[in-house]
């Protein structure tokens, strides 16, 4: 394939509707989505900065007076596009739950502890190798309603936005060999065994710091500028 | 190896293919929308007449949706793109101050619109959507209204409150006899 050309893998992305996630059942859009032919779309219009990173925004560890509790991770990556060329410059922001799996967020009411010094949000901007660099604390898992027994993977949401609205995405990021994945709907929710193992991000030696925090490598491909968005699907 | 240049399980062959999606989950507030200067466009010098879009989420069981984001962006009177970003509060209810839609300087002539990205608990991938606004004369000619089915095409056109005119109102139903039209792009 050639530069520029997009490659869709059948369930390397989820389905719009997946009935084991309960959430979903009443959001969920019922009719095809429309196909837009052609290259006349403002969507694909420049994404602009609109938020000023401060000095303590990717550092999640030093929000607040004190240290949170948990365990201190480096979260680090490249933010890439289809064709491999990096994204710089570009917004990466995620939000967590902390090490207890209790998130800063007046509807959780899970029974675990909030933590005063840990906030769970952070914000930073891509290099110009397209690479970002977060330190935090390990969340825990927590329990939902979906089901019986329901617990959420260890995870970290990340939301990203790249060169346009095409680009836009919201994913999480899991650590490697979570006992959960098998019984978590979201994550099983991407059929494509390779797609989902993409969401895992790998423990990284090079990533850590010698008496003082593990790192973990998170890589994320976003829809290319150039890409052929309305091109036949394989 | 350099491990710089190596990337977490992915093949060397572009293209490389795209990170998978995840739901925003019902706590994403104190991560994406805690700047409420995201519910105003523009500034000061930013020409165009003045709207407030009050955009309402309605649910299958016609329920507000009390737990979504909604993004927006769209061009000014010289092209420029304005974005902005709110929650849904528990009337399932999002207003943003902006300006009447210019016109995109990229591509061919639409109507004015704004497009839409949702966001919320329960959808695993986003959803784009667009407002267009009742009344104007363009929309007959719109090349991605054409793509609608002329039965849906009202799913996608905010209307003028008759008592502040200033304000237009958009519903977005997710689900049932007037499910707002999305696309894929």
């Amino acid at each position: 394939m050639s530069a520029g050309s997009r490659r869709i893998v059948e369930g390397s992305q989820p389905p719009l509707t997946y009935p084991p996630y309960k959430s979903g059942a009443l959001r969920s859009p019922t009719r095809p989505l429309i196909k837009l032919a052609g290259d006349f779309s403002d969507f694909a219009a420049p994404v602009y900065g609109y938020h000023a990173i401060g000095e303590t925004d990717a550092d999640l560890t030093r929000q607040h007076a004190g240290e949170p509790l948990g365990e201190r991770i480096i979260v680090s990556g490249r933010v890439l596009d289809e064709d491999g060329r990096p994204v710089r410059n570009t917004l990466v922001e995620l939000w967590q739950a902390n090490a207890a799996g209790r998130y800063t967020h007046v509807v959780d009411n899970h029974p675990a502890p909030l933590d005063p010094n840990f906030t769970g949000a952070g914000r930073t901007i891509t290099d110009d190798d397209g690479r970002y660099r977060f330190v935090t604390i390990k969340p825990g898992a927590y329990p939902w309603r979906n089901h019986t027994n329901a617990w959420r993977p260890a995870h970290i949401h990340f939301s990203l936005f790249g060169e346009s609205f095409l680009s836009r995405l919201v994913t999480q990021m899991y650590f490697p060999a979570d006992p959960l994945f098998a019984f978590d709907p979201m994550f099983q929710s991407v059929r494509d065994e390779s797609a989902r193992q993409r969401m895992v991000s790998q423990f990284d030696l090079s990533l850590t710091e010698p008496e003082w925090a593990l790192g973990y490598r998170f890589d994320i491909v976003l829809r290319g500028r150039n890409s052929t968005p309305f091109e036949a699907r394989t | 190896m350099s491990a710089e240049n190596t990337l977490t399980h992915m093949s060397e062959e572009v293209p490389l293919i795209a990170t998978a999606s995840q739901t925003v989950g019902p706590f994403f507030s104190f991560g994406l929308t805690t700047n409420t200067a995201l519910g105003r466009l523009g500034g000061p010098n930013t020409r165009g007449e003045r709207i407030r879009l009050e955009i309402r989420l309605i649910d299958g069981a016609g329920a507000p949706v009390p737990d979504a984001m909604v993004e927006i962006w769209h061009a000014d009177e010289a092209g420029v793109f304005l974005f902005g970003r709110l929650e849904t509060d528990p009337a399932g209810l999002c207003a943003f101050e902006t300006i009447y839609p210019g016109q995109a300087t990229t591509g061919a002539r639409e109507a004015a619109h704004v497009n839409l990205c949702i966001f919320m608990r329960g959808l695993l991938r986003h959803l784009y959507t667009r407002v267009y606004f009742s009344g104007d004369p363009a929309l007959e000619s719109d090349a991605v209204l054409a793509a609608v089915p002329p039965d849906r095409r009202g799913t996608l056109i905010a209307r003028r409150d008759e008592a502040v005119p200033s304000t237009w109102t958009f519903e977005i139903h997710l689900q049932g006899d007037r499910e707002t039209v999305y696309f894929d792009l």
